[in-house]
């Protein structure tokens, strides 16, 4: 899976690319571990490419949610598309991981130093 | 096959209070307005076309109990939850001329919700009948017998005539039970459970409640992918929601909707019964789960479509 990769401040941006399924979970769980705790006091994931996730993808990201809890980084997804806000809507992921309708509001609200990296990328 | 459901509730009985009652006949009338109902087929007619399952019925309150009905002489039961009582009641208020009034009953595991039917399941106290009871626990009998003693009941155990006999089951093994063949498998669940599968005349049903999937079994190669593979029915433990089972809820033992969808289209089940709802769930929260996982179902199809509903008491599915 596609993963790339962009830091503004304080915050670490995730943008993978594809579907979100048993065969592609473990790289995007990896991803999101490898920065959670590591290298950003924020983590945001970009949800725009991704037109599926199935269960095992859900999984990864509470994984990375309560990583991140622990390590006092809050992780949050933004741009989901319709079909998987309907995921999250069915799984009531909605009521466990942070949501935000772009990179813009997250940033805004986790970290106002990202937020004018961001808007001065 | 026949499949009736005579009890769908997870964990306690949930029954109807006069509130929930009066919400439905509150929707159902506001829903009548300008019907024409001016006799009883047209009353029916609405009912039918014009009200929504959770205002025109309830999924029910009853404990977990399954009649298998392969057209044999005797009775076949998944669990004797409360539901079990009904199924019971059903039993002596007719005539079974062509029954022998033998029930064999294949227990999921003995915990509590899974057997306080039997207590009160009355063809047990009629001298003649024969009650087996099937099961893969061996301390299923000293569950049952340890129902019947004070100061939990008053009835003890040998106050019940009909001839009561544990049967002993291995996991993975077929047996042949008044012309049904049936395997069962172990789940995971507190001190384990074991779902059945039913076969008769090239039709298949599985019956897995109180099972939790863990996500590092969760593969083609699951052992409980090759259980369902194919299946007519499944009738699937969607307790909770997905975000709960693998979070505050994690290990205790039930499963999901969604988990349910994915495994039984790897599996290439041809139909979803989702069955042990959440006793704080009332039917229009049931309804709502119902149609998202029908949606879930269209979002995560790559192969054949897979028919998705949920069981209901009094529920009859045909096979």
């Amino acid at each position: 899976m596609e993963i790339t990769e962009s830091q503004f401040g304080d915050a670490v941006l995730l943008m993978p690319v594809g579907r979100v399924d048993q065969s592609t979970a473990p790289a995007f769980q990896s991803a999101m571990l490898e920065v959670v705790g590591k290298r950003g006091a924020v983590v945001v994931v970009d949800f725009s490419n991704i037109p599926y996730i199935s269960s095992v993808g859900l999984r990864a990201l509470m994984i990375a949610a309560k990583q991140g809890k622990v390590a006092k980084v809050p992780l949050a997804v933004v741009g989901l598309t319709s079909e998987v806000n309907e995921v999250f809507e069915i799984s009531r992921f909605n009521f466990v991981v942070d949501i935000f309708d772009t990179v813009e509001a997250a940033l805004t609200a986790l970290s106002s130093d990202a937020a004018s990296a961001y808007a001065a990328r | 096959m026949l499949v009736r459901f005579w009890g769908t509730r997870g964990s306690l009985p949930t029954p109807l209070n006069a509130v929930a009652v009066r919400e439905k006949i509150r929707r159902a009338l506001k829903a009548s307005v300008g019907q024409d109902l001016s006799t009883a087929e047209r009353i029916e007619q609405f009912m039918d076309e014009k009200l929504e399952f959770a205002v025109a019925g309830a999924f029910g309150g009853n404990t977990s109990c399954v009649e298998i009905d392969g057209g044999g002489k005797q009775h076949i039961l998944c669990d004797m939850g409360s539901g079990g009582r009904e199924f019971g009641n059903a039993v002596m208020a007719q005539k079974y001329p062509h029954k022998d009034n033998v029930f064999n009953i294949f227990q999921s595991h003995p915990h509590w919700d899974h057997i306080m039917g039997f207590p009160f399941f009355v063809p047990a106290y009629i001298p003649g009948n024969k009650v087996i009871i099937y099961g893969c626990h061996d301390y299923l009998e000293e569950a049952y017998r340890r129902q019947h003693a004070e100061p939990g009941f008053p009835v003890p155990w040998a106050a019940l005539a009909a001839d009561i006999e544990f049967v002993a089951l291995e996991p993975g093994k077929e047996y042949v039970v008044d012309g049904v063949t049936v395997r069962a498998l172990k789940q995971y669940h507190s001190g384990d459970s074991y779902g059945y599968r039913f076969e008769k005349g090239g039709k298949s049903v599985v019956y897995s409640t109180d099972c939790e999937h863990k996500f590092e079994s969760i593969n083609p190669d699951y052992p409980f992918v090759d259980f369902l593979r194919g299946a007519d029915l499944v009738i699937f433990d969607a307790m909770y929601s997905l975000a709960d089972s693998i979070s505050i809820k994690e290990d205790w033992g039930h499963s999901s909707n969604i988990i349910g969808v994915e495994l039984a289209q790897m599996a290439g089940s041809k139909h979803l019964c989702m069955y042990h709802h959440e006793p704080n769930y009332d039917d229009a929260m049931i309804s709502r789960i119902l149609a998202e996982t029908i949606r879930y179902e269209e979002l995560s199809e790559e192969g054949e479509s897979l028919h998705v509903s949920s069981a209901y008491d009094g529920r009859e599915i045909v096979l």
